[in-house]
């Protein structure tokens, strides 16, 4: 598919809203190859934002942070990122703000809060709450 | 094909839902999932018990609902199988929401519906209401008037489906009891000779094909939507094509020939009526009575419903002085769907006939021969008068007072 699926008129589109992932056909897993090295189709959801879809968006404490990959393995977006076994931060393009990697991550306090859209990744820092049960 | 096969005598003894199971089998499909609803039960049953006695090759899936049953289809066929299952009524009430998912995915797969009246009140009988909820699902729609033409368009319709150019799922119709369950003389091809006419099946964009995984089912929203929609409809418009040549290669296999719109003892015809179904070879009968008293009748049916011949209709009606369109479905607020579409045919066309819309046979009423010669005499009665006779609907063979409506 080299014309941009943006030019298309009805006769040029895959017919039944049939969405390939990929380019080309792939001679790989695509399991076993990083998202950034997959030569994704124009339109696939890598290239769709929805992230205005989001109420509440994860803020991630890096100082907490145990990597147990809890978050990673529970969003149901795929939109912990993760690399070498270890969290690297959000895809908010994608992220719901559905909450989840906050209720699964164990440390206390949490390594992921839950904030309004609008607070500044800064400010939320600033607020984080104490470890429960100290002082 | 199957590997195991089954030796047909050149003459066999089939009622239509068998006829339609024998078709199915020999058509070598992947996956079956089905779930039984009177009168179409049979042909489940029948492919079930096929399948136990290893005459089917394919996965045959029992299901919880016809909701169930539709969509296990729709995933088995994107995942790039051949398809098919059968309904009726009710199921395919349930099943409606999912036929609209299948021609928008444009998955070929065959269904048969064994046409039966819409509850309430509830009814098991034969009437059009479940074909005419399909009217615009997109599916291609074929009618059939007898057993042995539900097996030739079962045959037909996995062809005319999965060709490259179409790719839209089917719909063979037929009459509930009336054809579903009369046992006559059927003509059958022996397995090898009807599984070669069907061919190989053909994936395109299949799930299972790792090498290009794909999503099936997408949203488009006001940005994609109508251009998908303008590719269905006009893939849909574009089978006729496909549609002429599979009737062509038919006939050269079987020696029966099948068109867009049949037609008996029209060439001379002055008044006509417009029926589906079983109807078509009673009014056979009818006309010859008729003949027989000097009155030139014909009768027109559609064996082509979607895509709607639109032209080859209006031809056949252009030298008729009056018409009745006779639909076997309550017409719920308005004229019937025949009337509907035989009306807009004819607009741009020259002819003028005489156009009443007669409803009949709900749920199962007879319509008898007598009954159709006495619509004869009233259509042979307006066109002498050259006017209507008061209305253009009316109910025929329904108790109580007349019902006529839309005054004329
Ligand atoms: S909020 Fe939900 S979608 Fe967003 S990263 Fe967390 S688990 Fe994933
Ligand atoms: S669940 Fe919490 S601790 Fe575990 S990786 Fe995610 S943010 Fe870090």
């Amino acid at each position: 598919m080299s014309k941009s699926i943006h030019d298309m008129g009805w006769d040029e589109l895959v017919l039944g809203a049939a969405v390939h992932s990929f380019k080309e056909e792939i001679d790989y897993n695509p399991s076993q190859v990083l998202p950034e090295n997959r030569d994704y189709a124009e339109t696939n959801s890598k290239y769709k934002y929805v992230g205005d879809w989001r109420v509440f968006k994860p803020v991630w404490n890096t100082d907490l942070c145990i990597h147990c990959q809890f978050c990673w393995l529970y969003c149901p977006d795929t939109s912990i990122l993760s690399r070498e076994k270890k969290m690297i931060g959000f895809d908010y393009d994608h992220c719901k703000g559905c909450g989840i990697c906050q209720e699964v991550c164990p440390t206390n306090p949490k390594s992921i809060i839950m904030f309004t859209e609008q607070t500044e990744e800064e400010e939320a820092l600033n607020q984080w709450p104490e470890k429960k049960g100290s002082k | 094909m199957n590997s195991k096969i089954m030796e047909l005598n050149k003459v066999e003894v089939w009622d239509g839902n068998m006829a339609a199971t024998q078709a199915m089998r020999q058509a070598d499909i992947d996956v079956v999932a089905a779930y039984p609803i009177t009168p179409s039960t049979p042909v489940v049953e029948n492919y079930a018990t096929f399948h136990a006695n290893g005459y089917i090759d394919g996965e045959f899936v029992m299901v919880e609902s016809e909701h169930a049953a539709m969509s296990g289809c729709v995933g088995a066929a994107a995942a790039g199988g051949r398809v098919a299952t059968a309904t009726s009524s009710q199921g395919l009430a349930l099943m409606v929401e999912v036929l609209y998912q299948a021609s928008g995915m444009r998955l070929p797969m065959v269904l048969n519906i064994v046409n039966r009246a819409l509850a309430s009140p509830l009814n098991v009988n034969g009437d059009h209401s479940d074909l005419y909820l399909t009217r615009d699902s997109g599916w291609i729609s074929l009618c059939t008037f007898s057993p042995q033409e539900v097996y030739d368009m079962n045959l037909c319709a996995f062809k005319i489906g999965e060709h490259m150019d179409v790719r839209l799922p089917v719909i063979v119709n037929q009459d509930g009891f009336l054809s579903s369950h009369t046992a006559q003389n059927i003509y059958p091809l022996q397995d090898k000779e009807a599984c070669d006419f069907v061919g190989e099946y053909k994936p395109l964009n299949a799930m299972l094909d790792f090498s290009r995984p794909v999503t099936h089912g997408v949203q488009t929203e006001e940005d994609w939507h109508f251009e998908h929609k303008a590719k269905q409809h006009d893939a849909l418009m574009n089978s006729t094509k496909v549609i002429a040549e599979v009737f062509a290669e038919f006939e050269k296999l079987s020696g029966r020939k099948y068109n867009f719109v049949e037609s008996y003892k029209m060439e001379d015809a002055e008044i006509a009526i417009v029926v589906l179904g079983t109807t078509y070879e009673s009014a056979q009968l009818a006309v010859d009575k008729m003949r027989e008293e000097g009155i030139k009748a014909g009768v027109v049916a559609i064996r082509v419903f979607r895509p709607f011949p639109l032209k080859e209709v209006s031809d056949m009606l252009q030298n008729v002085k009056a018409v009745a369109c006779m639909d076997r479905s309550a017409p719920g607020g308005s004229v019937g769907a025949l009337y509907n579409e035989i009306s807009g045919a004819l607009f741009n066309s020259p002819a003028r006939p005489l156009l009443s819309n007669i409803i009949y046979g709900l749920g199962g009423r007879d319509m008898t021969i007598g009954v159709l010669c006495d619509i004869y005499r009233d259509l042979d009665a307006e066109a002498k008068a050259g006017k209507l006779n008061g209305s253009i609907q009316r109910f025929v063979g329904v108790r109580g007072p007349e019902l006529k409506y839309y005054k004329v």
